[in-house]
């Protein structure tokens, strides 16, 4: 999940008798699906859970620009390079598409720009990872959009409709990240010399467990899931989503004749599912908070961007002030 | 950007269709916002004519005025070709 640990500022729900006249209509509407509109009444705390989460979740698609950026002069060939450039203008428009369904509910783009730069906005765990080898561009494609695809499927019935025509908008797009990175693992496997395929193995063994961290706490860990369902912003827990990823995912993994590093997976014939081992959560709080492998680095460089593209920015400005003053003359 | 202004954007998919907005888009001028509007909406030949719109100048209705403006034509069912029915003998009309 791009957003993950979304305060929603509730400790407890709120029974449809202890709501105001408005809170109820409000869920009513919600719970027979009648999408919220940006002129609609809602909660104070609807607004803000969303402002949050939307914000994150476009902070994500900026920050996540950066590990893929780090490839682009290094691309084995000029169509992978293509490639590469067209998912990152991809993952910029996604930013785009989510801060301007965030401006709908008042909140304004510069100042939550601001906070993710002031660290006091997050951004999904996985972008703190490096990407250290050409491999990774394939697992990033394959696992973290993979992982952001189950995700945003399920965002696109979301409640808020902004929100929900920005995420149809994106999954559209998004199919074709996992494909390009799949297709550059299986290239790699197929085609590769020893040497590639073990920068595959060593891709996925590093990069794996980070994308199960995508989907957050487990939910008995994740005190505003439970008013983000009811509010109808979530649809599917985090557990659920993990588990449907890890699901699809194995056959996926097991094609390109790769493991997982986790000794615990194996297929359960009685649920029907996956079992896996246990998610290292001090390491995903760790990263949460600032402290993973490149934190600092990815804020610096989104500083820098913003610090040093100031001039554009005025001289833009200037060029439409004057171009104004010559048709009034 | 705050300073910028904030246009909507409408996208005519194919020749023969409405504009249908789509988003909206920050640009110092006009002419950035249709730059912008192209590179942010139609990377996948989604278009075949872009209009840009300053956001501030689009007369909204409110959503209080909903029954104001909506209800008076819910009682008009004589509006409706299905209200008046034919003999079968007349046939498709």
């Amino acid at each position: 999940m791009y957003a993950q640990l979304v305060d929603t500022g509730t400790k407890r729900l709120k029974t449809l008798e202890e709501m105001s006249p408005e809170e109820r209509d409000f869920q009513e509407k919600v719970d027979a699906e009648i999408k919220i509109e940006a002129k609609n009444w809602m909660p104070d705390g609807y607004r803000k859970t969303l402002i949050r989460q939307i914000s994150q979740h476009a902070h994500s698609e900026i920050v996540g620009m950066l590990p893929e950026g780090n490839w682009v002069t290094r691309a084995p060939t000029l169509k992978r390079k293509l490639q590469l450039m067209a998912k990152i203008q991809d993952e910029a428009g996604h930013g785009l598409y989510l801060y301007s369904a965030m401006e709908t509910l008042g909140a304004d783009r510069d100042e939550e720009i601001q906070k993710l730069h002031d660290g006091k906005a997050k951004y999904s765990s996985i972008f703190n990872y490096p990407t250290l080898n050409w491999a990774d561009m394939g697992a990033v494609g394959w696992l973290v959009d993979g992982a952001a695809i189950v995700n945003q499927v399920v965002l696109q019935r979301t409640s808020y409709g902004p929100y929900s025509r920005a995420m149809v908008r994106i999954c559209k797009e998004e199919s074709f990240h996992q494909r390009q990175g799949y297709q550059i693992l299986l290239d790699m496997m197929r085609e590769g010399t020893q040497e590639q395929k073990d920068m595959v193995q060593d891709a996925i063994n590093r990069l794996w467990w980070p994308a199960l961290m995508m989907f957050g706490p487990h939910d008995d860990e994740s005190p505003n899931s439970q008013q983000s369902m009811v509010w109808k912003i979530k649809r599917k827990s985090n557990d659920e989503l993990r588990q449907m990823f890890i699901d699809q995912t194995i056959p996926q993994l097991e094609f390109l004749g790769c493991t997982a590093p986790d000794p615990d997976l194996k297929w359960n014939e009685e649920t029907g599912h996956y079992d896996f081992g246990d998610i290292n959560w001090k390491e995903f709080y760790d990263v949460l908070k600032g402290d993973g492998p490149c934190n600092r680095e990815r804020l610096s460089t989104r500083r820098k961007a913003i610090d040093e593209g100031a001039w554009v920015r005025e001289a833009a400005v200037a060029y439409a002030a004057k171009q104004k003053q010559r048709a009034a003359a | 950007m705050s300073e910028w202004r904030l246009y909507e954007v409408f996208v005519r998919s194919k020749h023969g269709l409405n504009h249908k907005h789509v988003g909206s888009v920050h640009a110092a001028d006009n002419e950035m916002a249709m730059e912008n509007a192209r590179d942010l909406y139609t990377r996948r030949s989604e278009g075949v004519s872009i209009w840009v719109v300053p956001s501030d100048t689009i007369t909204a209705s409110a959503s209080d005025e909903k029954e104001v403006l909506f209800d008076p034509s819910e009682d008009k069912v004589y509006r409706h070709a299905s209200f008046y029915k034919l003999p079968d003998e007349v046939g498709h009309m």
